[in-house]
């Protein structure tokens, strides 16, 4: 008994790091001998060694944009001092976006998605689960929306936000807006059911209580509904999160927002026999940003939940 | 003084050029393909910059993409097919008007089968004295085959790239002329099925090696690196590229829409004067051809391996692993003026567009009047003529012509010549196809 802490320890690190090194194996093994058109499937090893290119791709790029940012400054001020009425421009530097900015861009992107749909889901949530009328009135047009895929939205998305958003603002670019509308057409969903159980399911006695103070229709939801439900939301918050980042690859890859899907779009485009270790760096990168976005979420779920499990 | 009024006249006019461009901060789109090479090497090689020109050159998802994206102002302007221009003026797709003042390319598709075909297809072949078949084989040969595939009742599916695009025209020239009917476009049918003997669809580039492989569909018509990466690994045979079936027509152009252009007239002519001077560079030496290769083969431009771009680039075919050719002139940028948007190679493609259906019939003015509207020649001729004046291009590189350039039959498959004054006349000629 003397050693249950150390065995707990080793059970805890090891099994998962067990797996993991099992997977390596399968993988760099069955990696070795499959070969496609674009050559072999990269291993582990390839893997990281695209990583670290990328890496260093990213450093290069950033100090051929200092350079030029200096030069720039050096020639208006060598201008502004032979002519001081003369006009000088700050120009933005044109190089090209870095792993590191496509993977900022996503989640830019995915935040802004997940933002919009929650400002909708949690409301008309927190109406359905109060109202059985209007729960069954939304019924049918939630059942139909919520199994259709980012792909299909795409299109109509495009064509809808061309039409309206004519003149784009420079921070605001079209491909971003439609990614991040499609985004939260998609994830609006689970967020919209979640909220809506949670409120319907409230402790009828909770209910009682705000009818016998008299609250306001408003006081209700802030001081009785809300926090009654908060676990329920958070929960559905958690769920839409996740799914907009796996929408928003696939919906990065058509409309040219310049992220993570984007940049698997044109590594598969590339066709050189290092754009399948490319493709799977990026694999791992959603996938860790994935996980981390999702403990995230669960970190947040706690604090409202006082003290139910979360996993 | 002297030295002083030097730098001051110097400085005056990178100021003056800059301050007299509409805009200077653009953004290009280009699919990734070796034709693209005219926009990057003007950004890399500094002829942009030398424009005054702040470019940002973006890669695009697929070729509906990049052509809702100019349209819809996105971008500035992109390289683009050579037809799509036409198609989107006349509203074959998207109705917009775009204006093409510079060919990026002229050759450069062409045209594999996969393995199982092949080798129903190779039997009869004529060959060469060292036992390869002769180039280019012709579709007579793919005939049985598309015959037995319809005896068997299995649809005989071929991919290209886009409805209006370089590659479904070709495809469909090369097939006629070997007696396979393509089909025809019909108001009701938009796929283009009608009477053929083959159905030709979209596939995206990248995809064309594996739907090949897996016997989705029996042939492809796309530019490289495509052709070679099917050829290295077995699972298809190219059979002819473009040089031999319809030789010296615009393959990718850059287009602009005419909106842009007529808010921006000054800077389109930057544009142009860069991408002369780019392209001019591309065909002055191999050295060159081989640094192109590099820059291309960079992850955020085409990105293909160096081995397989730089083959290309150098005029090497890969007709099968060990069976590569010299085809010099497999894709041209500039030289014997390339570049020039000659209006005969836009009634070309309009008269293809007719041939398959996509057209009414329409007189030889109609042809006259889309072509002039469209193709640009005017453009690229005074931007050149600065160039000329300025020592950066000789007075012998500007084409002395009204536009229109004859072709002998010695540069199709079927060897039927070609005079874009006549776009009626031509579609006589044809056996399949309407008139």
């Amino acid at each position: 008994m003397r050693n249950e802490p150390l065995r707990q320890i080793l059970w805890k690190v090891g099994t998962p790091a067990l797996t993991f090194g099992v997977f390596l194996l399968l993988w760099s093994t069955a990696s070795a001998n499959i070969t496609t058109n674009l050559g072999q499937v990269p291993g582990p090893t390839q893997v990281l060694v695209q990583a670290k290119s990328l890496a260093v791709e990213h450093r290069t790029e950033r100090r051929k944009e200092a350079e030029f940012r200096k030069n720039q400054t050096e020639r208006n001020a060598k201008k502004l001092a032979e002519d001081p009425s003369a006009e000088v421009k700050i120009r933005k530097y044109t190089g090209r976006a870095t792993y590191l900015d496509q993977i900022f861009t996503s989640l830019r992107t995915v935040f802004t998605g997940f933002l919009i749909a929650s400002f909708i889901a949690v409301p008309v949530g927190i109406l359905c689960g109060l109202s059985r009328t209007i729960m069954l009135a939304l019924n049918p047009l939630i059942q139909i929306f919520k199994p259709v895929s980012p792909v299909a939205w795409l299109p109509i998305v495009t064509m809808v936000v061309s039409a309206v958003y004519v003149v784009p603002k420079e921070w605001m670019p079209k491909s971003y807006v439609i990614s991040s509308i499609t985004v939260s057409l998609c994830c609006l969903w689970p967020s919209l059911i979640n909220t809506s159980i949670g409120v319907a399911s409230i402790d009828k006695d909770y209910i009682n209580v705000a009818r016998v103070l008299k609250l306001g229709f408003f006081a209700k939801i802030f001081k009785i509904v809300l926090p009654a439900a908060m676990p329920y939301i958070f929960a559905g918050l958690r769920i839409s999160l996740g799914v907009g980042w796996i929408v928003l690859i696939a919906s990065e890859m058509l409309s040219q927002n310049p992220g993570l899907g984007k940049f698997i779009w044109d590594e598969f485009q590339n066709g050189s026999s290092q754009s399948l270790a490319r493709i799977m760096v990026a694999v791992f990168t959603i996938g860790l940003v994935g996980f981390a976005l999702d403990r995230v979420m669960v970190a947040l779920h706690k604090l409202v939940s006082f003290g139910q499990e979360i996993h | 003084m002297v030295f002083l009024t030097g730098i001051f006249s110097s400085l005056m006019s990178v100021a003056a050029l800059a301050a007299d461009l509409e805009k200077d901060e653009l953004t290009l789109g280009f699919i990734k393909l070796t034709d693209c090479a005219a926009i990057i090497i003007a950004k890399e090689k500094g002829f942009f910059e030398e424009e005054g020109l702040y470019v940002k050159i973006e890669p695009q998802a697929n070729w509906k993409t990049l052509m809702d994206r100019v349209i819809d102002g996105e971008l500035d302007g992109a390289h683009m097919l050579a037809p799509a221009p036409l198609g989107h003026t006349e509203g074959l797709l998207t109705k917009a008007h775009i204006i093409a003042p510079y060919v990026m390319a002229e050759n450069g598709a062409g045209i594999s089968v996969s393995y199982e075909v092949w080798q129903k297809m190779k039997p009869g072949l004529p060959l060469q004295e060292d036992g390869k078949p002769i180039h280019p084989i012709k579709a007579d040969y793919l005939k049985p085959v598309v015959e037995e595939f319809k005896n068997e009742g299995v649809p005989f599916k071929l991919a290209m790239t886009y409805p209006v695009g370089v590659h479904n025209y070709s495809f469909r020239y090369w097939l006629a002329a070997g007696g396979v009917h393509p089909g025809y476009y019909t108001p009701t049918d938009t796929n283009g099925y009608t009477e053929g003997d083959v159905q030709l669809s979209v596939t995206p580039p990248p995809q064309m090696p594996p739907v090949l492989q897996s016997g989705t569909v029996q042939g492809v018509c796309v530019n490289d690196p495509w052709h070679t990466q099917i050829s290295v690994r077995g699972i298809g045979v190219p059979v002819t590229s473009s040089l031999f079936y319809a030789k010296g027509l615009p393959d990718k152009v850059f287009g602009v829409t005419a909106e842009w252009a007529e808010a921006h007239p000054k800077t389109l002519k930057a544009l142009v004067r860069a991408l002369i001077r780019s392209g001019k560079w591309l065909d002055e030496s191999v050295e060159n051809r081989d640094e192109a290769a590099r820059i291309l083969s960079k992850s955020e431009y085409v990105g293909a391996d160096y081995a397989i771009i730089s083959r290309m680039l150098k005029g090497q075919f890969g007709y099968g692993e060990d069976d590569i050719r010299d085809e010099p002139d497999w894709q041209v940028f500039f030289k014997e003026k390339a570049s020039y948007p000659y209006y005969s190679g836009a009634v070309w493609w309009l008269t293809q567009m007719r041939r398959w259906g996509q057209l009414e019939s329409k007189p030889d003015e109609w042809y006259a009047d889309l072509a002039k509207k469209v193709y640009r020649p005017d453009i690229w001729t005074e931007a050149a003529r600065e160039l000329v004046a300025e020592g950066k291009l000789d007075a012998t590189e500007i084409p002395e012509t009204d536009g229109y350039k004859t072709h002998p039959g010695s540069d199709f498959i079927d060897a039927i010549a070609y005079d874009g004054k006549k776009p009626n006349e031509y579609l006589q000629k044809f056996a399949i196809g309407k008139k």
